[in-house]
């Protein structure tokens, strides 16, 4: 085999990449397009904001509590050490706004409804619904693709502010009901510590990924292979990339927003 | 019209025509590329070269909205129904009215109504696409399809995995509407017998290439050996049951 034919094979496979990358900036461009052309599809954004933000309340709330008390208790152990308990507020709220909080309401939302736009979106493709809304004359994408994207771009900062809320309110629960810190101290180091850049940073964080599943779920179901097994295929991989890249994006913004 | 997958020829070099306000069948076995090329007219897929025409405007060549104004005329009832499953029978039928015009509900209400009469299936407007069986659903796709009074409909397989009345349902629908509203009416099916019932002209597909138009009439006394073979769905002729050309023996004995 000379050397040009063992080029061939990664080769193929950056350009296959790249021209992905190139169509999917194309997709999300033209979705978020769409949602400023009228005739706006106001009937969908409810619908969209329900599925994707008030069905994963309950699973943020659980785990948003969860996190706080589990923060609660390795903190105090570990500051315990230096005899610094008094910190313990500030150590969870800035873990939970500045990182936790966006990073995983978004994974939890990710396998919720991500998982769930994919395969709709496939199985629409499958049933021929997409092709039907092409022979309606309806633009499938800003009819299917747009209200989901700006309903994740509404979700997710609010989900967000939900786990944050309880999470901290879950480390006072473990750190100053069971623990014994002081309450004042938990509180007031907190009032102290947590400036608005770590709101803001938690922010952008939640609104990027909002960005993210909806665009990554969407597309990837988009162009799935029309078959039963392309649809799993896809509902897997979505959920796989997209949970890798909210942690690669989570990285880069929180590298600049430092 | 000409279409490659991969270097499979899906359609070659095929030219049809289809006749205002008559019913035209395009007849074939699976894989003969009659779904592809009904895709290529309605603008679904772009040939690799050729050209549509619709009245004295070409297709192919369109911007999305202008082709968009083109479907507005033409409604199409797919091989699955492809109806909406989280909107119930009225939404589906009255989807394309929401979308494309600004009628009242009460107006909207009326047209639903009278296609669903049409169609034979008033009074279950209120039900889920899951609660409906094969027959219905293409029934209901059928109104959607001609809800925009449509002046071309396309019917990708209308009767196939319906059992024999449903598919007599259905055939009868074809040229009621034809007869009815006047449209021209394509129709791809793999289906003999329905298709000498309802059409005004056969086309019959093999392997991308049309091999036989004519009336009924004609396409049943054609002389052409593949065609009998098709129409009496015999194993035995000119068009192969085995797709390889390699000798069956051979491809066993030798690694």
């Amino acid at each position: 085999m000379n050397a040009l034919a063992l080029l061939a094979v990664p080769g193929r496979r950056v350009i296959d990449g790249v021209r992905v990358l190139g169509r999917s900036g194309i997709f999300l461009s033209a979705s978020i397009f769409y949602g400023f052309v009228p005739p706006f599809k106001l009937r969908s954004l409810p619908q969209q904001i329900d599925f994707i933000g008030t069905r994963s309340i309950s699973i943020v709330v659980v785990t948003g509590a969860f996190t706080g008390m589990v923060l609660s208790l390795q903190g105090y152990y570990t500051l315990s050490k230096f005899g610094a308990t008094g910190m313990l507020g500030s150590a969870v709220a800035l873990s939970i706004i500045r990182e936790l909080g966006p990073v995983l309401a978004a994974l939890m939302v990710t396998g919720r409804a991500g998982s769930a736009i994919t395969a709709e979106i496939g199985i629409m493709k499958i049933t021929e619904q997409i092709n039907a809304l092409e022979m309606m004359a309806v633009n499938p994408l800003k009819h299917i693709v747009t209200p989901k994207i700006f309903a994740g771009l509404i979700s997710l900062p609010l989900l967000t502010t939900i786990f944050d809320l309880v999470g901290i309110g879950g480390g006072y629960l473990i750190g100053v009901k069971l623990l014994g810190v002081n309450e004042g101290a938990y509180f007031g180091e907190m009032v102290r510590s947590v400036e608005f850049v770590d709101i803001y940073g938690g922010f952008v964080k939640s609104l990027v990924n909002g960005l993210i599943i909806t665009w990554v779920c969407s597309f990837i179901g988009y162009t799935a292979v029309a078959t039963t097994e392309g649809v799993a295929r896809a509902t897997t991989n979505a959920v796989v990339t997209t949970s890798v890249l909210i942690l690669i994006m989570d990285y880069i913004l929180t590298s600049f927003l430092l | 019209m000409r279409k490659t997958y991969n270097g499979l020829v899906a359609s070659d070099d095929v030219t049809c025509r289809f006749r205002k306000g008559k019913v035209t069948v395009i007849l074939g076995g699976s894989g003969s590329g009659k779904s592809t090329l009904m895709r290529q007219v309605v603008g679904l897929e772009k040939p690799d070269s050729g050209t549509v025409h619709f009245g004295d405007r070409e297709l192919t060549s369109l911007s999305r909205a202008e082709l968009y104004e083109y479907r507005k005329k033409m409604g199409m009832l797919f091989q699955a129904s492809a109806l909406f499953n989280s909107l119930d029978v009225f939404e589906n039928i009255a989807f394309p009215l929401r979308e494309h015009t600004k009628l009242a509900d009460q107006v909207i209400r009326t047209m639903v109504k009278m296609k669903l009469e049409l169609v034979g299936l008033r009074g279950v407007e209120g039900l889920m696409p899951s609660q409906l069986s094969g027959g219905m659903l293409k029934r209901i796709g059928l109104a959607r399809a001609i809800i925009m009074d449509p002046e071309v409909v396309f019917y990708d397989e209308p009767t196939s995995g319906l059992d024999p009345i449903s598919a007599g349902v259905i055939d009868k629908l074809i040229v009621d509407l034809n007869e009815i509203l006047g449209v021209t009416s394509v129709v791809v099916s793999h289906d003999i017998e329905s298709s000498f019932k309802i059409a005004d002209w056969i086309m019959i597909l093999f392997f991308g290439k049309k091999i036989a138009e004519g009336t009924p009439e004609e396409i049943q006394s054609s002389e052409d050996p593949r065609v009998q073979q098709f129409i009496k769905g015999s194993p035995e002729g000119p068009i192969p049951f085995t797709r390889t050309d390699k000798d069956f023996y051979e491809d066993i004995l030798i690694p």
